[in-house]
């Protein structure tokens, strides 16, 4: 089977002050469909940039990202756009949710850029936020919720338009314990109903949950290994 | 499709609401212009109206020949008291000759002093013809006007104007009674309706005051009466030699009113190479009127222009500060897949709402120019007596007319401005770098 995401060889350089920084220098990865990695590094080290490329928020120097079968490094502007809007569930730290819109409609957003919102998708809007726990509160605004509760509605709309995989940025780095404890199992659970979820984190015990952790230093990967039979051997 | 312009229509109506008092100043500034536009169209409107119907009581067939009286230092060398502006002789010989001409109203008018049973009136004795009352559109109330066998026959008929008519017979009908004029009497045969005053067109004609006027007709008043006048002024006589006061000659064709005036001026010329005559074609007036209009409108639209272009920039200012103010909501929504254009139609949506909410309250603020107006005049004038007493005529009685394309064309220009100046912001919002938005704080 095609690895869901395939990074090949990618270089990422700016320009900044007249000298050229080497974001990125030549990461290669895969990632197998229904896998949960953990992106770790120190600041500095290239995961935020390797998040934006794989959120199709940018565009690498160099190299080819594939997405299945589809190449996504020469793609204009408008179809980034869709294939975000389409193919990337994304999840971040700050929650990123829209103030003046309730509950539903943040749920909602990206179905209505990806051709719009009909009824058969009110309804899947409406199981997902049963399914974060969420169902009474669809009519509330974000400023109403908790943290936690604000993340858990991200994480039902990051899987509104069924994405190929997740992409989360930091996903509990605002959130207690507790509540950490929640979403990880949120995402765990999704896991195992198959979907294929990127995390970038620099928490140790986050990244531990996952079933793989791959390191980056310096904009290279430093180390790249499986944890699931740790996991097991540990429970 | 629909349902998505519905529903970012939807989502800018609830951004907008966010900041209630913003957008409420951001669409005052468009419904000013707006309302500026229809307001300024209708007054001009009303005045030049006001001004062409005027012109056209004169008669747009019409050349009207007037007697001028001829400054003091000409006459001051003249022994005696020397004749002076149009004759019956030039009247025949413009009649006559000139083809174009189909009627001519001849009218000797003087003051006088008239009397009944003890009242009395200085007014305005007026020698005419039958046709003077449908020409300076005078309707008859009781009895009749002159008839041509009244001239025909020099009759010493009479009809008083309204005014005249009330002052000597304040109590009975006048119809029937002789009235006391110089050393003669006259019979009324009719009372003519009231009839507002006109005002002087361009200083070439002076201003009429009908009220105090007695017709009878102008045979009778070149016979009885004759041509010599003594006024006695502060104590001195002043003799006057008049024949004719002001002839109206209808001509035809409107298409030669023009040529026919030069034909008519030239042949006056000939006989008073003094200059004691006039020549006023309102056709000419009623053109100078149209070009003042254009002028005019010209003006109030470029004025109402300034207004518009004002409310736009306050546009653009309130949605740049909204872009810069949402730079994180955009960031979110072009990473959940919205694409560039999804943005600047959000935003775009945004100011046409605004602007046609301005639009649409200016028209309404348009239509109720007239009211307003109205209301105001009264406010000042019970307020400021003597102020608005000495404003020009012209504001004083302006009944501003909504000219029917000034509302379409206002509301027009309004969304169109919210068009053109929510562009820019939108384009702005559009551009910004995802990956920067979402890190705006």
């Amino acid at each position: 089977m095609k690895p869901a995401v395939s990074v090949q060889n990618i270089f990422k350089l700016y320009e900044m002050d007249g000298e050229t920084v080497h974001a990125l220098n030549g990461v290669t990865l895969e990632v197998p469909q229904g896998d949960f990695v953990s992106v770790m590094g120190s600041s500095g080290s290239g995961k935020s940039t390797l998040l934006n490329l794989l959120g199709c928020l940018d565009r690498p120097t160099s190299g080819d990202i594939y997405f299945g079968d589809d190449d996504i490094t020469q793609l204009s502007d408008n179809q980034l756009s869709e294939i975000r809007a389409t193919r990337v569930g994304f999840i971040f730290q700050s929650y990123n949710l829209i103030p003046q819109l309730t509950v539903l409609e943040n749920i909602e957003v990206p179905l209505f850029y990806a051709g719009g919102v009909n009824t058969k998708m009110r309804k899947r809007s409406m199981e997902l936020a049963a399914m974060v726990g969420l169902a009474d509160r669809i009519k509330h605004r974000p400023t109403q919720l908790s943290g936690g509760q604000q993340q858990r509605v991200a994480i039902a709309r990051s899987l509104v338009n069924d994405p190929y995989f997740l992409l989360a940025d930091e996903p509990t780095g605002n959130l207690d314990s507790a509540t950490t404890e929640e979403i990880l199992e949120l995402l765990t659970n999704l896991n195992k109903q198959g979907k294929t979820i990127i995390m970038v984190t620099h928490e140790p015990d986050v990244g531990n949950r996952t079933k793989r952790i791959v390191r980056l230093r310096d904009g290279k990967v430093a180390s790249d290994r499986e944890l699931e039979k740790m996991e097991l051997s540990n429970v | 499709m629909i349902f998505n312009w519905l529903r970012t229509l939807q989502l800018g109506v609830k951004s907008l609401l966010l900041h209630p008092l913003r957008s409420l100043l951001t669409v005052l500034g468009i419904f000013i212009g707006v309302a500026s536009v229809i307001w300024l169209l209708a007054i001009g409107e009303g005045i030049s109206q006001e001004a062409q119907r005027q012109i056209e009581g004169l008669g747009a067939n019409n050349i009207i020949v007037r007697t001028v009286k001829l400054p003091s230092e000409v006459t001051a060398s003249m022994r005696g008291t020397v004749p002076h502006g149009i004759t019956r002789d030039d009247f025949e010989r413009i009649s006559e000759t000139v083809p174009t001409i189909t009627r001519a109203l001849p009218i000797r008018e003087l003051r006088q002093n008239f009397g009944y049973a003890g009242r009395k009136l200085d007014g305005r004795l007026v020698g005419c013809t039958p046709e003077y009352a449908e020409v300076t559109q005078l309707k008859v109330a009781r009895g009749r006007f002159l008839s041509d066998s009244d001239v025909s026959k020099k009759h010493n008929y009479c009809v008083l104007a309204h005014g005249t008519a009330e002052t000597l017979f304040p109590f009975e009908n006048p119809i029937g009674r002789s009235i006391h004029v110089e050393e003669a009497y006259y019979v009324v045969v009719g009372v003519m309706a009231k009839r507002s005053p006109t005002s002087g067109i361009g200083g070439s004609l002076a201003g009429q005051d009908f009220d105090r006027d007695v017709y009878i007709p102008i045979s009778t008043l070149w016979s009885r009466i004759g041509d010599f006048i003594i006024t006695r002024r502060s104590g001195s006589f002043q003799g006057e030699i008049v024949e004719l006061s002001q002839v109206t000659f209808r001509i035809d064709d409107v298409k030669h009113v023009m040529e026919t005036a030069t034909l008519i001026e030239d042949l006056m010329q000939r006989h008073h190479p003094n200059g004691d005559f006039g020549v006023t074609v309102p056709l000419e007036l009623l053109e100078q009127a149209r070009t003042t209009r254009l002028m005019f409108i010209f003006f109030m639209g470029l004025i109402a222009a300034i207004s518009l272009l004002v409310g736009g920039i306050g546009i653009m200012n309130i949605m740049l500060a909204t872009v810069t103010e949402r730079t994180r909501e955009i960031g979110i929504r072009r990473a959940l897949g919205a694409k560039r254009r999804d943005i600047i139609r959000q935003f775009l949506i945004e100011t046409i709402s605004l602007s046609i909410v301005g639009g649409l309250t200016g028209v309404l603020g348009g239509l109720t120019c007239r009211t307003i107006i109205d209301w105001l005049r009264q406010l000042a004038t019970s307020a400021f007596p003597q102020v608005i007493d000495q404003l020009p005529d012209v504001i004083k009685t302006v009944h501003p007319i909504i000219v029917p394309e000034s509302i379409p064309l206002a509301f027009g220009i309004s969304v169109t401005i919210g068009v053109v100046f929510g562009l820019y912001p939108a384009i702005r919002a559009a551009q910004m770098d995802p990956i920067e938005a979402l890190r705006h704080e």
